[in-house]
């Protein structure tokens, strides 16, 4: 049984780059960019004002779900800005990425520095907006209340934020990797247990065969690949929204 | 004792204690699953109520489940510290 939550294997390192690594996560991320692009290339192809094909359809699905989602968590005056094309990519690509494990790859968001990544970004995005309708002198104010003493726990929540945002979008996946390892681990040993209970040779056979390893984790895999990445890229976003929003004074 | 049984005996009580520490840890998630189960009850008994609000309840549900499971996930960040990456072990 193998269950490895270490970094990401390093597939090349470039010394004369100051020691760059290509993780097999960039890699991995790349990968799902790409085919996120040629989703939304081949989904936008040939549109018309009345839509004809299926395809466009789906597009403006996509795209009205993604603006009633920034119109109710955000306002309205958010609606047209650059945040709504933010938010559905941030949503497509950790749901992406998170579902590359279907796919026999190691899923970026299992390595802590993608994910730390875009709560970095989600960060920035809530510092500027904060000193954009506060003003500089409105934002180091806002550290100071609601009394001067709370200071140091209002610097300490404004850096909890992104890292519990971080955490819980990293934790999810992880546990469920590790849990998913877990269960293959022990119905392996199971199986061998059991099947090695059949005398002769068909039993010496079939216990080399892990049988039980087939059906359940099935399920789970449906529960925990898709159900838990999509909701993570979800809550991901809504948190984001909620957080920007909330900087914006809304 | 010699000096390199001491470090043995030192790194084994360290392996061993953060196991156990990691397995008290855990104990976090008896929270979360309490107050999940809570919002997920309560949850229904508003969709009982107006069946109509299903959708919008759904998804504020699942969103105050995710939040609320925070706590469980951070002790099991812990956990996963101490027993795959423990920095403890290599200060002897």
């Amino acid at each position: 049984m193998n269950v490895d939550i270490t970094g990401p294997r390093i597939l090349l390192s470039i010394p004369a780059l100051g020691g760059f690594m290509l993780t097999e996560s960039v890699v991995t991320t790349w990968i799902v960019m790409l085919i996120l692009v040629l989703i939304c290339r081949f989904l936008t192809k040939d549109m018309q004002v009345r839509p004809q094909k299926k395809r466009q359809v789906i597009a403006e699905w996509m795209v009205t779900s993604i603006q009633d989602l920034v119109k109710n968590d955000m306002g309205d005056n958010f609606l047209g800005t650059i945040y709504v094309p933010f938010i559905g990519a941030l949503f497509a690509l950790s749901a992406g990425c998170s579902i590359s494990s279907v796919f026999g790859a190691k899923a970026p968001t299992r390595d802590l520095s993608t994910v730390l990544g875009w709560g970095v970004l989600v960060f920035i995005l809530i510092t500027y907006n904060k000193i954009k309708y506060g003003g500089i002198g409105g934002y180091l104010k806002g550290f100071t209340e609601p009394v001067f003493v709370m200071t140091p726990m209002n610097i300490i929540s404004e850096i909890a934020t992104p890292l519990s945002m971080t955490f819980r979008h990293f934790g999810n996946i992880v546990s469920g990797s590790v849990i998913t390892a877990l269960i293959y681990g022990g119905l392996s040993v199971l199986s061998h247990a059991v099947l090695g209970l059949i005398p002769g040779a068909v039993g010496s056979v079939l216990s080399q065969i892990p049988l039980l390893q087939f059906g359940l984790p099935a399920i789970l895999s449906l529960y925990f690949d898709f159900f838990s990445s999509f909701m993570q890229a979800f809550i991901f976003c809504t948190l984001t929204m909620v957080y920007i929003g909330g900087a914006a004074g809304n | 004792m010699d000096a390199q049984t001491t470090q043995v005996l030192a790194k084994a009580i360290v392996a061993g204690l953060s196991a156990l520490g990691a397995g008290c840890g855990m104990s976090g998630g008896i929270g979360p699953g309490i107050g999940e189960g809570y919002a997920v009850g309560k949850a229904i008994e508003s969709m009982a109520r107006q069946p109509e609000m299903r959708g919008t309840l759904t998804t504020t549900m699942f969103m105050g489940c995710a939040v609320a499971e925070t706590t469980g996930i951070y002790s099991l960040i812990i956990a996963l510290i101490l027993i795959f990456a423990n920095p403890l072990v290599s200060m002897f």
